[in-house]
């Protein structure tokens, strides 16, 4: 093995990390913020309200996120309508064709990863916000989300780290990710190995380190739970 | 419902590879996963560094990166080899042969987080009751361990499958005529891409939904001793 030709081209690894980073981040965020509204609504009792959402949730999660990036950046190029209207203009770009994958993709497994949490809700907490005279609407911004969401990380965090895994598969549509950059060294030199042994590396850091973080963010956001320890308490066995 | 142009069969074929890969790559999957997890739960120190050690990498890398370094390293591994004991043809690497061992490797670090759980969800006492009546390892695993640890692995394991049967997907990206790679081709010939994308999605909702109320099934049956509250 032959390290030194990573070491020279070891720029566009670090592009690759760029793109990736930057394509995991916006998919997340956009993801989250698409979510949180179709959980909330998803609860709705009203049929006509929830069957949309679940067919969604449905077919996100049902099929295979490649699938999905096929069916948006060489599907969509199959009807003249869209290729005539400005839409055009963003699908026509692998880029923006990833990023809209990954975000619906997302937003579906966080959907249903919130619905279920907020399902969870102690009914103390309802009712006592309802006794305390809250709305409907106030209930679910002071009560019930901020309860949801602590419930919801753990689970959350997993699907932060199946994103960023799944980011790789943007190098299939011709996009320089970390995964892009080691294909093209792999058919720049002919070195699969350090390539995307290379790759691997930068992937593994980014896993470990962002697993770090949320258990970090775990630790504050569940400090309430956190058995008390005094110093002279029995060890239990 | 859809004009598939005479490339219905093609994708039928397809699927069936899917399907192949899927269950090929299950099986090696759950061995691995047992032996993972009868590792990280024996006594032996290196075993269960061992085994943490598998799980850890392989959670950390895509699955993507694992199969390209598999096919594309493996290849030129083959190739090195080969001239080294003084083989001179090319060696091609079979793709079937590559996806089908990496995705089965990938799950079964998953599998071996799974069957941990439901090992230590079976009660130490019966075990215990196990070894108390002079039965051997094996015997104990077979007779005690394994019937009451299904109830416990069926929710993860089904979910890893899942998971699974759509990270077969792949493998069309290593040149495996899956069913996402036929339809790739249909795709070009017919100018057709969403038309048949779309279909194939619909063939993966086929394939999870079955599968969801087989491990529904499997779940009551296990469970049927069980009182719900």
């Amino acid at each position: 093995m032959d390290f030194s030709i990573i070491l020279e081209n070891i720029g566009i690894y670090f592009e690759g990390l760029r793109t990736t980073l930057i394509l995991v981040s916006t998919s997340l965020l956009l993801g989250l913020m698409i979510a949180i509204p179709l959980a909330v609504l998803r609860t709705s009792k009203n049929y006509l309200i929830q069957a949309p959402i679940r067919a969604f949730v449905y077919f996100f999660r049902g099929t295979p996120l490649l699938v999905q990036m096929f069916i948006i950046y060489y599907g969509f190029g199959q009807f003249e309508a869209i290729k005539a209207s400005f839409v055009w203009f963003f699908f026509k770009e692998a880029w923006f064709c990833a990023l809209f994958a990954f975000t619906l993709n997302t937003a579906a497994y966080t959907t249903e990863i919130i619905r279920g949490s907020i399902e969870a809700t102690p009914h103390g907490e309802v009712e006592a916000a309802r006794a305390a005279g809250m709305s409907r609407l106030l209930m679910l911004r002071r009560i019930v989300l901020p309860s949801a969401f602590r419930r919801a990380l753990p689970q959350y965090s997993n699907e932060i780290i199946f994103m960023l895994h799944g980011s790789s598969l943007a190098s299939v549509i011709t996009i320089v990710d970390i995964t892009g950059a080691a294909r093209i060294i792999n058919s720049r030199f002919y070195s699969p190995y350090e390539a995307f042994l290379t790759a691997a590396a930068f992937y593994m850091t980014l896993t470990f380190i962002t697993v770090f973080l949320l258990k970090k963010l775990e630790g504050r956001w569940f400090a309430h739970l956190r058995p008390q320890t005094t110093s002279n308490a029995p060890k239990k066995v | 419902m859809f004009d598939l142009h005479g490339y219905g069969p093609s994708i039928l074929e397809g699927t069936l590879l899917t399907l192949e890969v899927s269950l090929l790559s299950l099986a090696i999957a759950m061995m691995l996963g047992i032996l993972g997890a009868l590792a990280k739960l024996s006594p032996s120190k290196p075993l269960q560094l061992f085994a943490q050690t598998y799980t850890t990498i392989i959670r950390g890398i895509p699955d993507l990166v694992l199969m390209l370094l598999v096919f594309f390293g493996g290849q030129v591994f083959i190739n090195q080899v080969a001239l080294a004991v003084g083989y001179e043809d090319y060696v091609d690497i079979n793709p079937f042969m590559a996806g089908v061992s990496t995705i089965g490797f990938i799950f079964g670090a998953y599998m071996t987080e799974t069957f941990r759980g439901a090992i230590l969800a079976v009660p130490r006492g019966q075990i215990e009751a196990a070894y108390a009546y002079g039965m051997t390892r094996v015997q104990m695993f077979i007779r005690i361990l394994l019937p009451q640890m299904v109830r416990h692995a069926i929710p993860g394991f089904g979910n890893n499958w899942l998971v699974m049967v759509k990270t077969t997907a792949l493998v069309s990206i290593i040149g495996l005529d899956d069913m996402v790679r036929k339809a790739a081709l249909a795709a070009g010939a017919t100018r057709m891409p969403f038309t048949f994308y779309v279909v194939v999605a619909i063939n993966y909702l086929i394939i999870t939904s079955i599968s969801v109320t087989a491990l529904k099934w499997l779940e009551d049956r296990y469970s049927l001793g069980v009182i719900k509250a």
